[in-house]
C-alpha cells in the first residue's frame, strides 16, 4: 500500500498497537495532530487524551486512550510512546513524597522490625536445642 | 518392631512435603511464562525511547542535560536493589545481595557514601539489618509490577541525582538469561553514558514541540525509568524461573528421601517378620 503509514503505540509494559493506517490523530501538546502519510519528521509531547487511528482497509476507527507521552513521526513510521499512567509534576512529586514517608517510617519502625529478626533467630537457636535434646534422649 | 511407626510417620510428612513443593513448582512454572512475555513486552518501548533520546541528545550537542554529565568527583552513590518479595527462590536474593554487599563495601572502603532504594522485601529486610541509608522502597509489587507504583520511588532517586545528593546511580537485579540460569548484575544508570545511549537510527531534522530541551527532559527521564522498570520485570521473571527450579529440585529430594525410607521401613519389616517366624519355629522346636 502506499499512501500508509505504519503505527506503533507502544508503553512500557506492552505493546498496545502496530499496524498501517491511512491517518492518525493524536492530542499533541500544542493542540491535536493529524497525521497523513509522508509527515514531516517530528516530535512532541503529547497530552492524555484518545489516539485516532484509521486503520487501512478498515472503515472503523481505532481508538487508544493514552495517559500522555511522547510522539515521534519519521517519514514513514509514526510511534507513540505512550506513559502507563497520567503523569503530571505534581502528581508525581506527590508520590516521590509519599515514597518518602513510607522509608522515613520504616526507619522509625526499624527498632520493631529488628526485634522480629532477633526474636525468629531466638526462636530457631532455641528450636535446634529442643532438636538437639530429643536426639540425646533417644539415644540413651 | 521398632521405630517402624516413627518411619511411617516420616514418610507421609516428607510426601506431604513433596505435595506442596510440587504445587508451588507448578505454579511457579505458569507464572514464569507470563513473567518472561512481560518481561519481552517491555522491550519494545525500551528499544524506541533509547533511539528517540540518542537522536535528541545528538541533534542537541549544546544542551547538556544533567543526566548525560558525567561528574568528575564521585562522593555519594545512588543504589537501587531490586529483590524479591518472597523466598524459596534458590540463591536468587542471596546472589544478588552478595554482590551488593561486596561493592558497597568497596566503595565505603574509599570514603564514599550511597543511599539505597530497595524494590521487594528481601532486600528491604537486608538493608535494614545492614542499617544502609534507605531513602525510599517499594514492596509488594505482585505478579504484574506496574509502573506506576514505582514512580514515587525512582522520582527520589532521580531528584536526588540532579539535586546534587549523589553523582552515580546504579542498579542491583538478576538478568534473566534463561530458565536454568539467572546472573546478579550491577548496571549504572546515571550518569548515562554515550555508548549505552547509542548512536541514532537514521537522522531526520526533527521539528520539535514545545522545544528540544522539554521534549529531550521527559524521554530522558522515561528511559531511566523503563530501564529501572525493565530491571523489575527482568527480575520478576528470574525469580519464577529461580523458584520453579528450586521447588523441583525440593520435590525430587522428597522423592528420594521417601525412596530411602521406605526401603528402610521394609527392611525393618521384614527383619521383624523373620524374627517373628524363627522365634515360632524355635518354640515349636523346643516342644
Amino acid at each position: 500500500m502506499a499512501n500508509t503509514i505504519h503505527v506503533d503505540v507502544v508503553s512500557a509494559e506492552e505493546s498496545i498497537f502496530s499496524g498501517e493506517a491511512e491517518f492518525v490523530v493524536l492530542p499533541g501538546e500544542a493542540g491535536e495532530l493529524g497525521i497523513y502519510p509522508r509527515h514531516t519528521p517530528l516530535i512532541t509531547r503529547i497530552r492524555p487524551g484518545s489516539v485516532r487511528i484509521k486503520v487501512a482497509g478498515q472503515d472503523a476507527e481505532e481508538l487508544i486512550f493514552v495517559n500522555g507521552g511522547v510522539l515521534e513521526v519519521q517519514p514513514n513510521v509514526v510511534t507513540v510512546l505512550a506513559d502507563t499512567a497520567i503523569r503530571g509534576h505534581d502528581l508525581d512529586q506527590a508520590k516521590a513524597e509519599a515514597a518518602h514517608q513510607r522509608a522515613a517510617e520504616a526507619l522509625h519502625n526499624r527498632g520493631a522490625t529488628m526485634e522480629y529478626a532477633k526474636a525468629a533467630a531466638e526462636l530457631a537457636e532455641a528450636a535446634a536445642q529442643l532438636a538437639a535434646i530429643r536426639k540425646l534422649r533417644q539415644r540413651k | 518392631m521398632p521405630g517402624s511407626k516413627e518411619i511411617r510417620t516420616k514418610i507421609k510428612s516428607v510426601q506431604n512435603t513433596r505435595k506442596i513443593t510440587k504445587a508451588m513448582e507448578m505454579v511457579a512454572a505458569s507464572k514464569m511464562r507470563k513473567a518472561q512475555d512481560r518481561m519481552r513486552k517491555t522491550r519494545p518501548y525500551g528499544e524506541k525511547i533509547r533511539n528517540v533520546a540518542a537522536h535528541l541528545s545528538h541533534a542537541n550537542p549544546e544542551y547538556q542535560h544533567p543526566f548525560l554529565v558525567t561528574r568528575d568527583s564521585v562522593k555519594r552513590l545512588g543504589v537501587i536493589v531490586v529483590t524479591t518479595d518472597k523466598g524459596l527462590c534458590g540463591g536468587l536474593n542471596t546472589n544478588v545481595l552478595r554482590l551488593a554487599l561486596g561493592k558497597m563495601k568497596e566503595w565505603e572502603a574509599e570514603g564514599e557514601e550511597f543511599e539505597v532504594c530497595c524494590i521487594g522485601n528481601k532486600g528491604l529486610g537486608f538493608m535494614q539489618r545492614l542499617r544502609a541509608n534507605i531513602v525510599s522502597h517499594v514492596t509488594a509489587l505482585g505478579d504484574t509490577p506496574r509502573i506506576e507504583r514505582l514512580i514515587g520511588a525512582m522520582k527520589i532517586m532521580l531528584d536526588g541525582y540532579v539535586a546534587d545528593r549523589f553523582d552515580r546511580l546504579a542498579i542491583f537485579y538478576t538478568r534473566f538469561i534463561n530458565t536454568m540460569k539467572q546472573e546478579p548484575v550491577m548496571e549504572q544508570l546515571l550518569p548515562l553514558s554515550g555508548e549505552r545511549l547509542g548512536a541514532p537510527e537514521g537522522s531526520w531534522d526533527y521539528l520539535y514541540e514545545p522545544d528540544a530541551k522539554a521534549v529531550l527532559d521527559q524521554v530522558l527521564t522515561r528511559y531511566i525509568e523503563v530501564l529501572i522498570y525493565q530491571a523489575v520485570a527482568e527480575n520478576l521473571a528470574s525469580e519464577q524461573s529461580a523458584r520453579m527450579v528450586a521447588m523441583k529440585a525440593a520435590s525430587d529430594n522428597a522423592g528420594s528421601v521417601i525412596d530411602e525410607l521406605t526401603l528402610i521401613y521394609n527392611k525393618s519389616r521384614q527383619a521383624a517378620i523373620t524374627k517373628e517366624l524363627s522365634e515360632i519355629v524355635g518354640g515349636a522346636a523346643a516342644v
